[in-house]
């Protein structure tokens, strides 16, 4: 720690694996897309049969679709052994297996049914509200996850692991509703000033674990872990503090975010889902663009590969830190403004943030650390999260098994040769599958 | 920890030139010293700041006069601070550094006690005592599960889904069985089982440690939730009502003023907790399989040339840690509280940050812990006596403290060598 140069090239240092490391930062999972391009010598198989080979090998898409049923598999085993009736019926089980087996398939069937009601489309339903509706919750909770998960796999692509999208994301939720509800402004510019204020919070909450690091060698994944503390606590202040607290109220709830700073919703008053989503996707295509196509993406990924290397090469890795995080905070912090800002909430509360900065990990890991991946990645996870509401109102299903799904799918992806194993797959032509970076403190 | 280090910036080699680490922390002790000193001192009253060394204002109490005790404890770490700034022989360093610190906490306290709505001018230092040490019990079983994991190169940060795990199953298994013992037992058993997800996932599937961590944190609060509501919330005489340890007296230690109530009148895990310090303190540094853990923690090619199992220790050190971890989880729902959901709350974060401020030992991650849980007992405090200082800021010291010794601003912390990094063996 105190010696930042103490360690530069250490000797136990494998050139093996660093080399490894490089190869597996910047083409990551480009590999893996490669998967499905024939190459090398021989004759040239068919677009067909390479389909069927890869389609039982253990590319990208068949370990992600693995993982997920390997994760409702276990998640309807939790069903089943809470449930005390169904569980009684496995106690004559060798007597009449069928009562068993049909007790645990109409649970967990049902289940399941409702959640895919509750995230993409419920056949029962008659108007045009209703048959929207488990979209345009969906649509909801993955906005601000298409933005944390941003935020991660930026950071990570640089070589930072950027645990603190949580507090990045509070300091983004406290600014944004400060600018919501205390600076009179008319509406357009109001939105407008609210959502920077949010990046701006972000921003200065990432801003510090980059230049600890850069200045100091202090780990990033230390200091943005107690700055999500830290940021939580000055939520919980800032918000009974006269002038932010809600003057009718003597519990821990902030103003209400003016109507002139909201996002707009999509689909009329009725429908949840706002003009956030829209941003996430102009927010996916611009760290696209970013990453894959303009300098700074270019010295980002240099120094995610090899710092050595990339110092070496003219780059300046305390600067490309310091801008990463400074960048990954943003993304984090307009993630966070849309709990207020949209239609979740539009007052402060201790748990306004909820999850989605510990989401956003887990969404970065899913989308394999690229951008339209991530996307991706939270939209299922924004689909769980809508499903899971209606499966705890009509099946009683807590929707802590969300949570639970989520990070088995994760477990699950992370580590791919177990999913091989399970499944007997193929190994991939040349798919890389390590979604993330063996890096100590 | 500073495996990425930046060189280039120039950052100056601890020691050298006129802005020695030393002479930094003069500085800062200076202005500190200056700011109790001056301010502190202003905001004290004449009123006499006292602390009783019983639980409430009566007994025998130590008696001094609020302004003059804030300036006087001022003027010491002022002194302190200009010590160290002048420079001062490195075995002295610490001794000093305790002194201006504590002296200004004691300055502080002054002014707070003095300043406290009449009547209500004294703290009752069992009290503190006694409530630093409860709130510091999950942090140091946690911490030291951080301990067995990082000495063995193993990043822990499952820390908080281990006490959680084990919060849990204590709970379950204590009220299903009736017995205090089973409970604990299963406890032991639920933090290893993260534990051990926590093994395979990053010694056999190389998956990376942190990320393992944060996921397995997120896995334990659902798992926990789901069956916390689907159990626990529909029949709680039956899943969530388990027996607790009673308090244990030991004669004579008992009877010592302010610790003697405070410590020796525990339950048992506050003296396991203290024996476990004590226990993996000496394990660590004076036996073999201290001496092979730390080996595989710095340098696992090494050891293993020298014939150490590695992979073997490593899964089982981590799974011991699950087990302490575990037992850490049940001093709240064996003891205190039952379970509910998500009840560990950020203390196995805490925990990671006193490991980490404690310098990855045993004994620094006790001191750690206690700081913390004083931190956390002092916000209480002030709560009770209407201060200015809002508690949230005591409730962000751990943090904040960890986040400058990890700057390198007070004292150095490095993280064993091989931490985080897996081990392929050839």
């Amino acid at each position: 720690m105190s010696e930042p140069n103490a360690r530069q090239g250490s000797p136990d240092k494998e050139p093996a694996s660093e080399e490894q490391a490089n190869r597996s930062a910047i083409d990551n999972t480009e590999r893996a897309e490669s998967a499905s391009v024939p190459g090398g010598a021989g004759p040239r198989p068919t677009l067909g049969r390479l389909f069927l080979e890869n389609l039982w090998a253990a590319n990208t898409f068949t370990v992600t679709l693995l993982s997920l049923v390997l994760a409702m598999v276990v998640g309807a085993i939790l069903m089943i052994i809470s449930d005390p009736e169904v569980l009684a019926t496995y106690s004559y089980v060798t007597a009449r297996p069928s009562d068993a087996i049909t007790a645990s398939w109409t649970l967990v069937s049902e289940a399941y049914a409702n959640l895919f009601k509750g995230s993409v489309f419920d056949p029962a339903a008659t108007t045009v509200n209703t048959a929207l509706s488990p979209i345009s919750e969906t649509l909801t909770y993955t906005a601000p996850l298409v933005f944390t998960g941003l935020s991660v796999a930026l950071a990570f692509r640089g070589g930072l692991f950027n645990i603190g999208a949580q507090g990045q994301a509070t300091m983004g939720v406290v600014l944004a509703a400060l600018a919501g509800f205390l600076l009179p402004l008319p509406p357009v510019l109001h939105l407008l000033v609210a959502v920077l204020a949010g990046a701006l919070g972000g921003a200065i909450w990432g801003f510090i674990p980059g230049i600890l690091k850069a200045r100091t060698g202090a780990h990033e994944v230390i200091n943005t872990i107690m700055l999500n503390y830290v940021a939580v606590y000055f939520l919980t202040w800032l918000i009974v503090q006269n002038g932010v607290q809600d003057p009718v109220r003597t519990d821990a709830i902030s103003r209400s975010v003016d109507a002139s700073a909201q996002l707009p919703r999509l689909f009329g008053d009725g429908l949840r889902a706002h003009a956030g989503i829209i941003v996430a996707v102009l927010a996916t295509w611009a760290v696209a663009w970013l990453l894959n196509r303009s300098t700074l993406g270019f010295e980002l990924r240099a120094v995610g590969a090899n710092p050595d290397a990339a110092r070496t090469a003219g780059i300046s890795v305390t600067r490309t830190y310091v801008l990463i995080m400074v960048f990954a905070g943003a993304l984090a912090g307009l993630g966070g403004s849309q709990m207020v800002l949209g239609t979740t909430a539009a007052a402060l509360t201790p748990l306004v943030v909820a999850q989605i900065g510990f989401d956003g990990i887990l969404v970065a890991l899913l989308g394999r650390v690229k951008p339209w991946g991530v996307a991706l990645a939270a939209l299922l996870f924004g689909a769980l999260q809508a499903g899971g509401n209606r499966m705890q109102s009509y099946s009683g299903i807590s929707l802590e098994l969300v949570t639970v799904l989520q990070a088995l799918i994760v477990i699950f992806i992370a580590a791919p040769a177990l999913v091989k194993a399970i499944f007997q797959l193929r190994a991939a032509r040349t798919a890389r599958l390590q979604t993330s970076l063996a890096k100590g403190w | 920890m500073s495996t990425t280090a930046v060189p280039d910036v120039a950052v100056t080699p601890v020691g050298a030139g006129f802005w020695s680490r030393t002479r930094k922390v003069g500085l800062v002790l200076l202005a500190l010293g200056l700011l109790a000193t001056v301010l502190f001192g202003a905001l004290a009253t004449g009123e006499q700041a006292r602390f009783t060394l019983s639980e409430d204002a009566a007994g025998a109490a130590l008696k001094v006069d609020g302004t003059v005790g804030a300036i006087v404890f001022g003027l010491i770490t002022l002194a302190a601070g200009g010590t160290m700034f002048t420079g001062l022989p490195r075995q002295w360093f610490i001794p000093v550094l305790a002194v201006g610190l504590v002296a200004f906490v004691l300055s502080f306290l002054c002014w707070q006690v003095s300043a406290a709505p009449a009547g209500q001018n004294f703290m009752p230092l069992v009290n503190i005592v006694r409530g630093t040490f409860l709130l510091a019990l999950p942090l140091i079983f946690g911490s030291l599960a951080g301990v067995l994991c990082e000495r063995s190169g193993v990043v822990n940060v499952a820390i908080e889904g281990q006490l959680l795990m084990g919060a849990f199953s204590g709970a379950l298994f204590g009220s299903i069985s009736g017995s205090v013992w089973v409970g604990l037992v299963a406890a032991a058993v639920g933090g290893s089982l993260i534990s051990l997800l926590l093994a395979v996932f990053s010694i056999r599937y190389l998956v990376d440690q942190v990320v393992m961590g944060i996921v397995l944190n997120l896995l334990a609060v659902g798992i926990t939730g789901f069956l916390y509501e689907r159990l626990m919330q529909t029949d709680a005489a039956r899943y969530n009502s388990a027996p607790r340890f009673s308090n244990w007296e030991i004669p004579l230690l008992s009877d010592i003023p302010v610790l003697g109530p405070a410590l020796f009148r525990g339950n048992i895990f506050l003296y396991l907790a203290l024996l476990l310090v004590l226990v993996i303190h000496i394990a660590l540094f004076r036996t073999r399989w201290g001496l092979r853990t730390r080996s595989v923690g710095e340098h696992p090619t090494a050891a293993d040339t020298l014939g150490v199992r590695v992979l073997g220790l490593r899964y089982r050190n981590v799974i011991m840690a699950g087990a302490v971890a575990g037992i850490g989880g049940a001093s709240y729902t064996l003891a205190l509280f039952s379970f509910t959901k998500n009840m560990i709350g950020g203390k196995g974060f805490i925990a990671l940050a006193a490991l980490i401020f404690g310098r990855w030992s045993p004994s620094g991650a006790l001191l750690a812990a206690l700081f913390f849980g004083f931190a956390d007992q002092l916000a209480t405090y002030l709560g009770a006596i209407n201060s200015v200082i809002p508690g949230q800021f005591l409730a962000m010291l751990p943090y904040l403290a960890t986040i400058l010794a990890v700057a390198g601003l007070v004292g150095r912390v490095r993280a064993p060598a091989a931490d985080g990094k897996p081990y392929i063996k050839g």
